[in-house]
């Protein structure tokens, strides 16, 4: 009989798994890395604030991490040297989170929860949570794929067909901030970026269409949520980072497969 | 006569508070084949983003006719080698196509069969011509090409351009070309303009293909696809070299020293 904590936990991943999968795919194309790691890096800031506030922790890093996705976007519209802007914007946003949740008083914070994930203590309210931002994600994704494929294409085609690319890319950047504040919960903070990453870089070895690398990206982020709790479960490893090099594992089998071979 | 397909009225654009375009009017008719021509840093890509409506405009207007569809074929696309995409998944966006119409458009432009090939393994010349096929697929009444010769030989521009011909006689759509040749351009443009941050002076390369130096230069490979534009050139031996800005530069007598290959 398996244990209600491991359904939950492998449900809330699964959960995950769906949302990152064709967003990871955007971050790729786009080359927006570095972006999912200020954006979720943020969320420190934002569980810190939510702790001292008494507003819920899901609403604080939502709001928080929704707040530098936009702050990030403004920026890079502008012109600005992204490679420097977000280093600084980032590392101060973790930093100054670390700091505010040293002064949070009369709760007993588990920091390590928040930057590694906690995926074996989520409660069923949390599954739902993260069922539901991760439908919304999937769903807006999925509703305007066309238009956020041409706007990242090109910005310039994308308008002359009458698509607003900084309405695409809006969409985006709330889409990412729902990701961060629905995944801060499984694998933390510090590794959210890399679960957005690494499945959609595996994928691309082995996909022939945008919608295939998409789709396969949940998948193998999926099959990397349940390899990370069997692990976590027979070697007592931590579960999150347990997840993530799960999927670094399928990438580096898809990387290393003999050439030629169909998958 | 209807209105335009797409006019502006003392455009000005600036670039963090340059102006790169200064007071620029111009229409473009139905059916129309325009020229714009202008050497680097003219504002001719800014003004092709201002008519797309990628860059607002500081002053002045950009009028597009209501419900005006635009094929927009940009001079270069930076297709990251992390997106998968065939050339058939690339000619559906942003609309979903039929195979058949895939198909034809990929006939009419010359590189047929070449659906399921990825974007990446396309050579320069064969990437030019995806990239009208996808705009030809949107139906457009104005085709909007950018810098598209770029990289090709005498004889291939002028089969682009004989091609191009034919689209607009079998389309109708009006046609934007911005090329940076300033002397070259398509003899069937029924206007030529040249850009230099504002409207120097604008044509027809039709005074120029009648001189007698014109079956000389062009007769032979390119059919008649190509045409001089005359102004700006070789300043040095022009007594009028100022007029460049002037209102009759199109006009000049065709002395340019063109030789063959």
């Amino acid at each position: 009989m398996i244990d209600a904590f491991l359904v939950r936990a492998a449900l809330a991943g699964l959960g995950v798994a769906l949302a990152t999968g064709p967003l990871g795919a955007f971050v790729v194309w786009r080359r927006m890395a570095y972006f999912g790691d200020a954006t979720s890096h943020a969320a420190v800031l934002g569980v810190a604030l939510a702790l001292g506030t008494g507003v819920p922790v899901f609403g604080g890093t939502l709001a928080v991490a929704l707040l530098m996705a936009l702050a990030v976007s403004i920026l890079a519209s502008r012109g600005h040297a992204m490679d420097t802007t977000l280093g600084v914007l980032s590392h101060s946003a973790l930093a100054l989170g670390l700091v505010a949740v040293s002064f949070v008083t009369g709760v007993r914070v588990d920091l390590e929860a928040f930057l590694f994930g906690d995926i074996l203590a989520v409660s069923w309210a949390d599954v739902a949570l993260i069922w539901g931002g991760a439908a919304v994600v999937a769903g807006l994704v999925a509703a305007r794929w066309s238009r956020l494929l041409t706007m990242t294409l090109s910005a310039d085609l994308a308008q002359s067909a009458g698509i607003n690319p900084k309405r695409e890319g809006l969409i985006l950047t709330l889409a990412m901030a729902v990701v961060v504040a629905v995944a801060l919960k499984v694998v933390g903070a510090l590794l959210i970026a890399a679960l957005l990453i690494i499945p959609s870089a595996a994928a691309r070895l082995i996909s022939r269409s945008p919608e295939q690398m998409a789709t396969l990206s949940s998948v193998i982020a999926a099959l990397a949520v349940i390899a990370g709790l069997g692990a976590s479960w027979t070697w007592d490893t931590p579960a999150g980072p347990s997840i993530v090099v799960s999927a670094g594992a399928v990438f580096l089998i898809l990387q290393l497969r003999p050439k030629g071979a169909k998958v | 006569m209807s209105a335009p397909l797409l006019s502006t009225r003392d455009l000005t654009v600036q670039f963090e508070g340059l102006p790169v375009l200064q007071n620029v009017s111009l229409d473009i008719a139905r059916g129309e084949i325009v020229t714009v021509v202008g050497p680097n840093g003219s504002g001719k890509s800014t003004l092709l983003k201002a008519l797309l409506g990628t860059v607002p405009p500081e002053s002045g207007s950009v009028q597009r006719a209501p419900a005006i569809s635009i094929g927009y074929v940009p001079q270069k696309l930076a297709l990251d080698a992390s997106l998968p995409i065939s050339v058939a998944r690339f000619l559906s966006l942003p609309k979903r196509q039929s195979a058949a119409r895939i198909a034809a458009q990929l006939d009419r432009v010359g590189v047929a069969g070449l659906q399921s090939h990825p974007m990446q393994g396309l050579s320069g010349g064969q990437f030019q011509r995806v990239l009208l096929a996808r705009a030809l697929l949107m139906s457009p009444d104005l085709l909007i090409l950018d810098e598209a010769t770029q990289g090709l030989d005498q004889p291939g521009v002028a089969r682009f351009y004989r091609l191009i011909e034919e689209v607009r006689r079998d389309m109708g759509c009006a046609v934007l070309m911005v090329s940076h040749d300033l002397h070259v351009v398509m003899s069937a443009s029924d206007r030529v303009i040249c850009l230099n941050g504002h409207v120097c002076c604008q044509g027809t390369p039709h005074v120029v293909r009648s001189a007698p130096e014109y079956r000389a230069l062009f007769g032979l490979g390119t059919e008649g696809t190509l045409a001089l534009y005359q102004h700006e050139h070789d300043h040095a031996h022009d007594a009028e070299g100022t007029h460049i800005h002037g209102p009759d530069c199109a006009h000049a007598k065709a002395t340019l020293e063109h030789s063959h290959d």
